[in-house]
């Protein structure tokens, strides 16, 4: 299977390097998440990239938070419309294993760090899948207002302040699944960070975890879409929430609305692209000639100037500039900078994907009590 | 005709007017006093104010001015349910979802009747309108005239004083029409209650009351026993309303004593007619004649009263009756009818003949 | 009469108490139905495109879907040999099953990940037993390590075994004497075959080389009568020098998980073609290698949610029965012009995209929104207590009551506009008050306004999941939530069709009821 895969990677790059472009097909259909994500990437990606394609026309489908489901339903139904699907990390791990999404070789397909490093050393840890081509690290992470009158100047610097509702009285708002709230619980009870996945595997360490979810949860208003967050502490309806790093950005500098970041104990996730498994020659040839222009080092480092999210390879680090409307050094605000990433944690997908099932049941169990 | 109380009047509408959008009156200036056990029945085409009278008197409507009084009281703030008046309704309005005896059991069962008694009377009144055997039968499961009975037996049921009928008969075929009309009134005055009918159909009015009154545009134009009504129409839409009418247009050019007067028609031709709502020379007038009082036998046309000309354009044989019709002083609408005797001459479209009439049956009336 | 009928029955020779014959002489039942064949042929004519069109769009998936909840083919179609040999062991007995479901296991295995199918599997059963589903991911890497000592020995005999067209002349000649080989053969040349490859050409898998060892070993060299036969005696000779696999060490060495007896008895359990585990799952239980057993109680959820999706259903059907009957009976009532306006404010939330909506009620009931802060102003709750009004039951009841409103008022509105006033007045003038007329006689006419309406929101409440997943914060998500949940995330299809198929239960079961309380015929739209 490795064989077939590799040999259908050099002869794209045949094609490449032959030139004979007529061999590829000229419309893609390229599913994301919408919104300031999906724009960050037209502007970074797919704009410049038609520049150099004019014929080239692209399609978006913002179902990257059903892609999983509707993969498999297009697979079922042997109708695969998608060329290039903008999935998180896990998910990625999920298609691979459903067969859904397509092992690639990284070396192969991707360009090279402009030192000539591999792509696959340049990306690194980052490659958690062999289906997955990372794109960006962003993280959970908590805002907070900072116009709390009964904090009584306190500002919440670490991640047990969440816990700590004398201190810190008001709602705070919680991710309604259990990935990050059971490691950030544990964690708070005094587990060292390097036993959080081995004491979550035992029973003791679940009910562990959700007693320490359990002295907050009547504080707790549970969210689901990224949204919730930003806009419950605009509101002044939470005082403490958890969502995706950017969103609070967007919050904190483009509405400038009195919330502020806490750093402390993010938890990095990625989100990458996966090509869906059994497309047409002429197609796929044209997915791995964006793949490999989308994915170099300078594009990487492009897209952080519209969205607050660091860019998935070594090299793009030092290119991360100044926000291309506010004009605002973004390097600061990447979940990345080690300022930020003192105390991070990266979520263990391997883990989660053998026990999502059956803590998600428990979480929601505990949730609907 | 049992209405000795009729001065005082049991049901009195006084001086009442009625406005739906406070510009038009829909009725205007009624007084009208019904007495205790007496038939009446509002005739009028649609729009005249009969079912709004009507309407008025059950409580349904209140009336802008004036009092209406039941019994000597005045009932203007006394909500419907507690007037005590029965009524039937057009489309019978009986309640699709209870049986025939529920029904009926309905009024009683408000009135707070014991089961015992409810039973008795439903039981007597489903025998009044021969309707004995269909108590636990639906009202969708019984035919027009059945669920009329049946109507009519829920507002007797009761026992009220006063029963309203609006429109009662329009949804039945003839036959049936004029067996019910029969029924109502024998039932009427056999339990000597007091009605009021409302009807826009003339001949079930002059078959049932003991009085009609005519109403039209808001007032009653006459009111009267069916005979009178019928005989000496006071104005030219009752005339027209009641029974078939013949109308000539003209003008007075004397009055004669004996409330007699010469008229001169549109054409020329001059005839006699007896003056109704005529007083002076000169005046307008619409003289009517019944075509059944029409003589074109010249044996029977009185010793010096005026004739006409007259052309058949058309002759109808209707079995009892012969209906003929004739162009007449420029009306080719005049129709006059004749009994079917063994000597009656049948007419011939194209005949010329000469016609006329005894001048108390040409009525002169208001233009 | 009797000659009348005698004479008629001689002209048309029908014997007297037979069937009424047509003039042509056939039973006059069999020309009717002739007669009316063509009528009903064309009205399915008619029909037929909304026929197929449902029948496609509409009955077809969910068939598909339902029969999800029951099928389990992945097991026995991805590891065959294993489960042929799994039924002969008793978990009871022995806490790991024999040598030869081990040996089964890595040939499945090894063609499993080959085809790419074994991830599958894995997550299909770490449904039931956590872990399984990186077992088999890891698994899978390291599959082709088992037997490399055979597969360097075969090679090094003779360089001929390192031609793929020598392994496919020896599968074409093999007979029956290679059963073990000939076995795998089938499944590397489908395989191959399915990537559009030459068998002939493609180089062998390790677990070619480890069956045909097998099959020499058992002496299979002497059996074999083809063009390779001095070829395979000579593989026979060198092979001897080399231990048999030990397959259940070989297996532990790819991943000690195969050591634990859970994962065996699990895959015992599952093995069947259908499965019952998804709708034992749906209701809280569980299917073990004992037996159906109850869900450990921190995982029980299911029984909880399909009981608050009844309740707040019915709940909500009330709320928008009281709500709704009174504007249906200003509707029917009022004139024309002013229930036109009144009618457009009724559908005004059709109009409302979701997501304006959801905002709106957002604004409106959190605790700093407008109804709180009004009430705080009023002084009828304390600035420090306010109302939970969103993200909880009372959230999802109030926005659906809201969403469902009209989907009670059009039913009550067209049958309430039947009902002739007279009706009313015929009540009164018989001496009825407001009440009684309007309770004994109006109400009982517009019950079927509220079957009608009451069965749509009903319904429809039932298998609502974006209004609740918005607005219902844990307390007031619905069992449809969880559904969706294992449509799009957990992609556990089977038990999201089993939950699915017990709602679509539920629901013809409450139909019937009803249509035994109320009758169904008592419903009416208009």
């Amino acid at each position: 299977m490795k064989l077939k895969t590799t040999l259908l990677a050099t002869s794209v790059l045949t094609v490449l390097g032959g030139a004979a472009h007529a061999q590829m097909a000229n419309d893609m259909t390229v599913v994301s998440w919408g919104g300031a994500y999906q724009n960050s990437q037209l502007k970074a990606y797919v704009e410049p990239y038609m520049a150099n394609n004019p014929d080239v026309s692209v399609t978006w489908d913002e179902s990257s938070a059903e892609a999983v489901a509707k993969l498999r339903a297009q697979n079922e139904a042997g109708n695969l419309t998608w060329d290039l699907v903008d999935v998180t990390a896990a998910d990625a791990m999920r298609l691979c294993d459903e067969g859904l999404a397509m092992e690639v070789d990284h070396d192969e397909i991707l360009a090279p760090a402009p030192d000539g490093t591999s792509a696959s050393d340049d990306f690194g840890d980052m490659i958690v899948s062999d289906c997955f081509i990372p794109q960006i690290a962003y993280s959970y992470t908590f805002g907070y207002r900072n116009d709390v009158a009964e904090w009584n100047g306190n500002e919440p610097s670490e991640i047990c302040d969440v816990f700590d509702l004398e201190t810190f009285p008001g709602k705070r708002s919680l991710e309604r699944r259990p990935h990050n709230n059971m490691e950030w619980a544990l964690i708070c009870d005094g587990v060292p960070r390097d036993e959080v996945y081995d004491v979550l595997e035992t029973d003791e360490g679940q009910e562990r975890a959700l007693a320490k979810l359990d002295t907050i949860k009547d504080q707790t208003i549970w969210w689901t879409a990224g949204a919730d967050t930003p806009q419950l502490l605009a509101d002044g309806e939470i005082v403490f929430g958890s969502t995706y790093n950017g969103r609070l950005f967007s919050v904190i500098v483009e509405q400038n609305q009195p919330v502020s970041m806490m750093w402390d104990s993010q938890s990095y996730d990625l989100d990458g692209w996966i090509i869906p498994e059994g497309l047409p020659e002429d197609r796929l040839a044209r997915v791995l000639d964006f793949l490999y222009f989308a994915t170099d080092t300078q594009r990487l480092a492009d897209q952080a100037k519209y969205i607050s999210y660091g860019p998935a390879r070594t090299s793009s680090a030092p290119l991360v500039g100044a926000h291309a409307e506010l004009g605002i050094e973004m390097g600061p605000h990447m979940p990345t900078n080690p300022d930020n990433a003192t105390n991070a944690f990266v979520q263990n997908y391997e883990w989660w994907a053998d026990y999502r099932d059956d803590i998600d049941a428990k979480f929601q169990a505990w949730l609907a009590q | 005709m049992t209405n000795t109380d009729t001065n005082d009047g049991f049901v009195v509408f006084d001086r009442v007017q009625k406005s739906y959008d406070g510009e038009t009156l829909v009725v205007k200036d009624l007084n009208l006093a019904i007495g205790r056990g007496e038939f009446l029945t509002m005739l009028g085409p649609s729009g005249s104010g009969k079912t709004t009278c009507l309407m008025m008197l059950a409580g349904f409507e209140t009336a802008t001015h004036g009092d209406i009084l039941l019994g000597g009281t005045p009932i203007n703030n006394i909500p419907p349910h507690k007037r005590g008046i029965g009524m039937v309704f057009q489309n019978y309005a009986l309640f699709p979802h209870m049986t025939v005896a529920e029904n009926l059991a309905f009024p009683l069962e408000v009135r707070g009747l014991g089961k015992s008694e409810r039973e008795t009377k439903i039981k007597r009144a489903l025998e009044m309108v021969q309707m004995g055997d269909f108590g636990n039968r639906r009202p969708a499961q019984l035919s027009g005239g059945q669920q009329q009975r049946i109507a009519l037996a829920r507002a007797l049921v009761f026992e009220p004083e006063l029963v309203l009928m609006d429109e009662p008969l329009g949804a039945l075929d003839k036959q049936l029409r004029e067996h019910m009309q029969f029924e109502i009134t024998r039932l009427a005055h056999e339990l000597g209650i007091t009605t009021v009918y409302v009807t826009h159909d003339q001949t079930e009015a002059l078959t049932m009351s003991d009085r009609v009154a005519v109403f039209d545009d808001g007032r009653i134009q006459q009111l009267d026993p069916p005979d009178v009504l019928y005989e000496e129409p006071k104005n030219s839409f009752v005339a027209q309303f009641i029974g078939e009418n013949n109308t000539l247009v003209g003008e007075v050019v004397e009055m004669k004593p004996g409330d007699l007067c010469v008229v001169r028609l549109d054409d020329g031709e001059v005839i006699d007619a007896k003056a109704v709502n005529v007083h002076e020379v000169g005046q307008r007038t619409k003289v009517s004649i019944r075509p059944e009082r029409v003589e074109y036998n010249k044996e029977r046309i009185p010793e010096g009263a005026h004739t006409l000309h007259a052309e058949v354009l058309e002759f109808i044989y209707m079995g009892d009756i012969f209906r003929t019709r004739l162009k007449v002083a420029g009306n080719d609408e005049f129709i006059i009818k004749t009994r079917n005797a063994p000597d009656q001459v049948r007419l011939k479209p194209g005949q010329k003949i000469e016609i006329g009439w005894l001048p108390q049956d040409c009525r002169a009336l208001d233009a | 009469m009797s000659d009348m009928s005698q004479t008629h029955g001689a002209e048309t020779q029908s014997p007297p108490s037979g069937p009424v014959l047509a003039a042509d002489g056939r039973p006059l039942k069999h020309s009717l139905n002739r007669a009316l064949r063509r009528q009903k042929m064309r009205a399915l004519m008619l029909i037929a495109p909304l026929l197929i069109f449902i029948l496609i769009t509409f009955i077809a998936p969910i068939a598909d879907m339902l029969f999800r909840s029951v099928e389990n083919q992945i097991v026995e179609d991805t590891l065959p040999r294993t489960v042929a040999v799994l039924g002969d062991w008793d978990p009871e007995a022995d806490d790991l099953p024999p040598p030869a479901a081990f040996a089964g296991l890595y040939r499945d295995l090894f063609i499993a990940a080959e085809e790419k199918t074994h991830t599958r599997l894995g997550s299909r059963l770490n449904y039931e037993t956590t872990g399984i589903s990186s077992l088999f991911r890891k698994s899978g890497r390291s599959m082709d390590d088992v037997g490399e000592e055979i597969v360097d020995t075969i090679e090094a005999t003779d360089p001929i075994w390192e031609e793929p067209a020598t392994w496919a002349a020896l599968a074409e000649s093999a007979g029956s004497a290679l059963p073990d080989f000939s076995n795998v053969w089938a499944d590397f040349a489908r395989v191959v075959r399915a990537d559009g490859d030459d068998p002939a050409e493609e180089n062998p898998w390790e677990v070619l080389h480890v069956s045909l060892a097998e099959d020499l070993r058992a002496g299979a060299a002497a059996e074999y009568d083809g063009p390779l036969k001095a070829e395979l005696g000579q593989l026979t000779q060198a092979l001897a020098g080399v231990a048999p696999v030990d397959y259940v060490a070989a297996m532990e060495d790819v991943d000690e998980g195969w050591s634990d007896p859970a994962v065996w008895r699990t895959i015992r359990t599952y093995a069947p073609r259908l499965t019952s585990g998804y709708f034992l799952n749906a209701v809280d239980m569980q299917l073990t290698d004992q037996g159906v057993a109850q869900q450990p109680e921190d995982q029980r959820l299911y029984l909880m949610l399909f009981q608050r999706t009844l309740i707040m259903s019915l709940t909500i059907t009330l709320a928008t029965i009281l709500l709704g009957y009174p504007v249906a009976w200003l509707l029917a009532n009022l004139p024309m012009r002013v229930s036109n306006i009144l009618m457009i404010l009724v559908l005004l939330p059709f109009w409302t995209s979701l997501l304006v909506r959801t905002s709106a009620w957002k604004v409106l009931l959190q605790q700093q929104g407008v109804i709180n802060d009004l009430l705080v102003w009023i002084g009828i709750i304390a600035d420090d207590n306010r109302l939970v009004l969103i993200n909880n039951a009372t959230g999802t009841i109030i926005a659906m009551t809201h969403i469902l409103l009209p989907f009670m008022i059009l039913p009550l509105y067209s049958v309430m506009q039947t009902i002739p006033p007279t009706y009313l007045r015929a009540a009164k003038s018989l001496g009825a008050n407001d009440w009684t007329a309007f309770w004994r006689v109006y109400f009982p006419q517009s019950v079927p306004g509220i079957g009608a309406g009451s069965i749509l929101v009903f319904i429809l409440a039932i298998g609502y999941y974006i209004t609740p997943e918005l607005v219902g914060g844990t307390t007031g998500v619905f069992i449809s939530n969880r559904i969706a949940y294992h449509i799009s995330t957990s992609l556990n299809w089977g038990l999201a069709a089993a939950l699915g198929t017990i709602l679509l239960a539920l629901v013809l079961l409450l139909y019937w009821v009803y249509d035994k309380l109320v009758g169904i015929d008592n419903v009416k739209l208009g």
